[in-house]
């Protein structure tokens, strides 16, 4: 009888087991480790008070992100998210560790700069104090994110304990429709699913709607998994993604190359392998998304209505709806476009690569943001901020009345003091809607960057289909 | 080093709405810090538990009797889904929490527990509204008990409903267990795996710095 075939997620865990633990459990090698400022310094200082060293600083790699500013100068970064950037900076010289400074290349939201400095690579296990680490998957890469302890571990270890997940393949098929992105798609998927749906699973993205995608699109893809309920998200590398590895920083060269790129090949499922779970969505009817609630799940089409509770038989989920409405201030059953906003917020480890500030100046070229409106556009990395300027986005965005900032998580999660005002109404390329998630009494409603651009320019949530040239 | 847990008879406090996630539990401005371990009780939950003024909202569960003195929660689903951000525990821990009892929870939350002595507990959603239910009718003076070793968890009207837990998570919470010092235990397989695997994946361990 033919051997039943094996997924990319059994490849990839087999190959970094170093021991079992039990039945369904193993000791996994950790290939790369990467740390941000508002937990690096202190796992590194957790292992410094049980006087253990760090296992592998070679493999372990810092950067600030979550708690500097992004003013430009970097003003305004808090006493606080100082003290924590110094500790960084302390701690990482002190255990050998490569940190990427702010203002160098290299700097920027950790997932951002793992893949554009070709550390994250194809097939290797990426760990980070940061549950948006499963973005690193849209490399073929399995990579998640763990908790402080788990993050100490790693650092005394270079491995961490994992119970092997289930899997779960959702094929994306068909052709995009103009103006529907990436983050439509993901969205959708976690519309109709809902945000458990993945819960213990690892998710192989597949399908020929994640074939034709750029890499930058699967990592948006990728990056939302964790919203989808599943800590692991990954694609199967494929030419596209050999291209956008090779010639990066770390990526291997010569001979390396082509022996990594031999190892790579292996990596896809087999066709024969089997998924505990599979999800197909048909791509050519999804519609630019937006959020109108409190969770990702709560999202339509930018052309929908918002749900109206009374519809509702469940009771437990018409109280959800009736909480949801009561926070976002939004009037059942009333069309999601047309709502006004306060801010625009483009950037996060979700949306803030050179394909997504090309999409949002795109819509921005030659309009003007409407009055009232504040819209910041935050590069994901200092790299992605001087290719941008390169090419002149920046301007596109000042001139259009964007403020231009420094790169870092910034308003996502407003850790930095970066938040939205209280009351007020947000349109974020982010990826939590959650209560508060932009700072108290926040009003977020989740979007791709085209849509967030064309939601600056209207002042109300708007469809970028009916603003496209 | 987690604390032991083995069995709890205690107060308990439903919080059943879906998917709290973990910024709700505790917001990331109390996170900002390297110092902020035993800061973090009183801030748990804290934009359900006090009001744009800063006073007590007096309808939030933990603020009433006798649920004050709450140490297991009862859980809606997916309760902890979110951010990986093991604050989100600590909060509870320090709050007073020693176990949680729901349908599912996030991943990563999920696993944070254990390694902070909570015991987290999945269950039929039925048996979880159930238990719900129970305390609310004895208006929380019905305690839950959870015997760890037997797997069990008792209602306040003394139903009792059988648990599945993975084994080397059981024993690890039983006992307190350290995991970095037991895996460092192993570290000469761990170094003979990097040294083999050097071989076959260069591309992996030569980063330029060792080269």
């Amino acid at each position: 009888m033919e051997q039943p075939g094996r997924t990319m997620l059994d490849k990839i865990w087999d190959q970094h087991v170093i021991f079992r633990v039990s039945d369904d459990t193993d000791l996994l090698h950790v290939d790369r480790h990467l740390l941000h400022d508002l937990g690096g310094s202190r796992g590194l200082l957790d292992l410094k008070s049980r006087d253990l060293k760090v296992h592998s600083p070679e493999l372990t790699f810092a950067t600030p992100d979550h708690a500097i500013s992004s003013a430009p100068g970097r003003a305004g970064t808090s006493k606080i998210g100082l003290e924590l950037l110094g500790s960084l900076r302390t701690e990482t010289s002190a255990s050998g560790i490569q940190l990427f400074d702010v203002d160098e290349p290299g700097q920027g939201i950790v997932h951002v700069i793992g893949p554009e400095l070709g550390l994250s690579l194809p097939g290797s296990l990426i760990v980070c104090g940061d549950s948006h680490t499963c973005t690193h998957g849209g490399l073929g890469a399995l990579a998640f994110g763990i908790g402080s302890s788990e993050l100490t571990h790693v650092l005394a270890t270079q491995t961490l304990i994992h119970r092997r997940p289930k899997t779960m393949r959702v094929k994306f098929e068909g052709k995009l429709p103009l103006g529907v992105t990436a983050k439509d798609m993901i969205l959708a998927l976690i519309g109709h699913a809902g945000v458990a749906a993945g819960t213990g699973y690892a998710v192989e993205y597949a399908g020929s709607a994640i074939h034709d995608l750029p890499v930058e699109g699967r990592f948006t893809i990728c990056n939302l998994s964790i919203e989808f309920g599943a800590k692991m998200g990954m694609v199967a590398p494929d030419d596209k993604t050999y291209q956008y590895v090779k010639g990066r920083r770390y990526a291997p060269e010569g001979a390396m190359w082509e022996r990594a790129l031999k190892a790579w090949k292996q990596l896809p499922s087999d066709a024969n392998a089997v998924f505990d779970k599979e999800i197909t969505i048909d791509v050519t009817k999804i519609k630019p998304q937006v959020t109108w609630g409190i969770s990702p799940e709560h999202v339509i089409g930018v052309d929908g209505n918002i749900p109206d509770p009374a519809t509702v038989e469940d009771p437990a989920r018409r109280a959800a709806l009736e909480t949801a409405l009561d926070y976002m201030g939004l009037k059942a059953g009333a069309p999601i476009a047309g709502t006004p906003v306060d801010w625009v917020f483009i950037g996060s480890c979700t949306n803030s690569r050179l394909s997504d500030l090309r999409a949002a100046a795109e819509v921005a070229r030659g309009r003007k943001v409407a009055p009232g409106v504040r819209a910041w556009v935050v590069p994901g990395s200092e790299t992605v901020k001087r290719d941008a300027v390169a090419e002149g986005l920046d301007k596109v965005f000042t001139e259009a009345g964007f403020e231009w900032r420094e790169p870092g998580c910034s308003m996502c999660l407003a850790a930095n003091g970066e938040v939205v005002t209280p009351g007020q109404r947000s349109v974020s390329t982010s990826n939590r809607n959650f209560i508060g998630r932009q700072g108290p009494q926040a009003r977020t409603h989740l979007a791709s960057p085209a849509s967030a651009a064309a939601a600056a320019i209207a002042g109300a949530i708007a469809d970028v289909r009916t603003m496209e040239r | 080093m987690p604390k032991p847990f083995t069995k709890l008879s205690a107060i308990a406090a439903p919080i059943m709405r879906t998917n709290i996630d973990t910024d709700v539990i505790i917001r990331i401005e109390r996170l900002v810090g390297n110092g902020i371990r035993g800061t973090l009780g009183k801030w748990a939950f804290g934009s359900l538990r006090y009001l744009p003024d800063g006073s007590e909202n007096p309808e939030f569960i933990l603020n009433r009797e006798p649920y004050r003195e709450a140490e297991i929660l009862v859980t809606g689903p997916n309760f902890g889904c979110g951010s990986s951000r093991e604050g989100a525990v600590w909060a509870l821990q320090e709050r007073g929490i020693r176990a949680v009892i729901g349908s599912g929870f996030g991943d990563i939350f999920f696993a944070n527990c254990f390694q902070n002595g909570i015991l987290p507990i999945i269950v039929d959603k039925e048996i979880v509204d159930g238990l719900a239910a129970e305390v609310e009718l004895t208006q929380g003076a019905g305690r839950i008990g959870i015997d760890l070793e037997a797997q069990t968890i008792t209602s306040p009207i003394g139903k009792t409903y059988r648990f599945e837990i993975d084994p080397r998570r059981r024993d690890g919470l039983l006992e307190g267990l350290d995991e970095v010092a037991q895996t460092l235990r192993r570290d000469d397989e761990i170094r003979t795996f990097q040294a083999a695997d050097a071989a076959q994946r260069p591309w992996i361990h030569f980063t330029g710095k060792q080269v």
